[in-house]
């Protein structure tokens, strides 16, 4: 409860600020502090191999990716030109909000043993993968033998985005 | 493309950082069976160092061989992680079940280990490499430019 407030504060603040800030190599950054924060959260709730992904990968690599990209545009085209909000989404959206909250509170508490995420097949992972598989780290157990080809199919996505960046962007010739 | 920065404090602090950035790379990719990390994380921490590496002495810097054949080390990340399937198969299991290695005096857990290690290295290859060649895509410049430049020199002279 300590962190908890101040994190959600600091998540607040950086998401709105992204939003409303004048031009883009600022909404950037912002958005990297985001990233970070959010990564806090993760380690706060015990994902930790989520909060390292998403520290590296929000605040380091998409921050770098989101520069470059920005570099490569002209001064115009990082000046964000704001349209005024119309009415109904003024009104529509903390109805939605209300909607979501009001959802929310059906969810499982946070660490119930008897909710759905936690009793079909996350016991058999837990209980029997240091034997199978000599790897202390469920996670990483899970990852890369019990649902390898999950994570080999999104090795083959994040492959064929590095080949269609160089077939679009690359100058033809080279 | 990307040219070399000049100044002397981003020089030597990239030769400090580069280096302990790589090596906490390859110690994530390692260590990930026994606490947070992995191949995906360690991959993009490689190719973070990477790209300073290039933004800071230019993509022309080192013209070996190695260099040159580098960036088509995604393929082969992805050819390592389908190919301990493959060899799987072979073995007589499923694919990517990894207790059908064939590797003689490691018992079944052992060998599950073992492939965990072999694709996650696999992984951390092709991520690595798609950052590189994706940041590497996102500054090269259009060809058309290029050309035109050129050509205003030659008439200029």
């Amino acid at each position: 409860m300590i962190f908890e407030l101040p994190l959600l504060i600091l998540l607040l603040t950086t998401a709105a600020g992204a939003l409303v800030v004048k031009d883009l190599v600022s909404a950037v950054f912002i958005l990297g502090s985001y990233s970070f924060a959010l990564s806090l959260v993760w380690a706060l709730v015990g994902a930790v191999d989520v909060a390292f992904v998403e520290a590296v990968v929000g605040a380091g690599l998409g921050t770098v990716f989101f520069l470059l990209a920005l570099f490569r545009t002209g001064e115009k085209d990082t000046r964000i030109h704001r349209v005024p909000v119309p009415r109904i989404a003024l009104l529509g959206l903390p109805m939605l909000a209300l909607l979501m909250l009001y959802g929310a509170g059906d969810l499982p508490v946070f660490n119930d043993p008897q909710a759905p995420a936690a009793s079909h097949v996350s016991p058999v992972y837990l209980e029997n993968s240091l034997e199978e598989t000599k790897t202390p780290n469920v996670v990483t157990a899970i990852l890369m033998d019990y649902r390898a080809l999950d994570t080999l199919v999104e090795t083959i996505v994040i492959f064929t985005a590095g080949i269609a960046c160089a077939l679009l962007l690359r100058g033809r010739g080279k | 493309m990307i040219h070399a920065h000049d100044s002397v404090i981003v020089r030597t602090l990239g030769r400090i950082l580069i280096p302990v950035a790589q090596l906490y790379g390859c110690y994530v990719i390692v260590f990930g069976q026994y606490g947070p990390g992995g191949g995906f994380v360690g991959g993009v921490v490689l190719a973070a160092s990477m790209i300073l590496a290039i933004l800071i002495f230019g993509q022309d810097a080192d013209d070996s061989w190695l260099a040159r054949v580098a960036l088509h080390g995604d393929g082969l990340g992805l050819l390592i992680f389908a190919g301990v399937g493959g060899l799987c198969l072979i073995g007589g299991g499923q694919f990517l079940n990894y207790a059908h290695l064939q590797v003689p005096g490691l018992d079944e857990p052992a060998r599950r280990s073992l492939g965990i290690l072999a694709t996650q290295i696999g992984v951390a290859l092709d991520v690595a490499v798609t950052g590189i060649s994706i940041s590497i895509s996102l500054s090269s410049e259009d060809e058309d430019e290029d050309e035109d430049d050129s050509d205003g020199e030659v008439s200029h002279a």
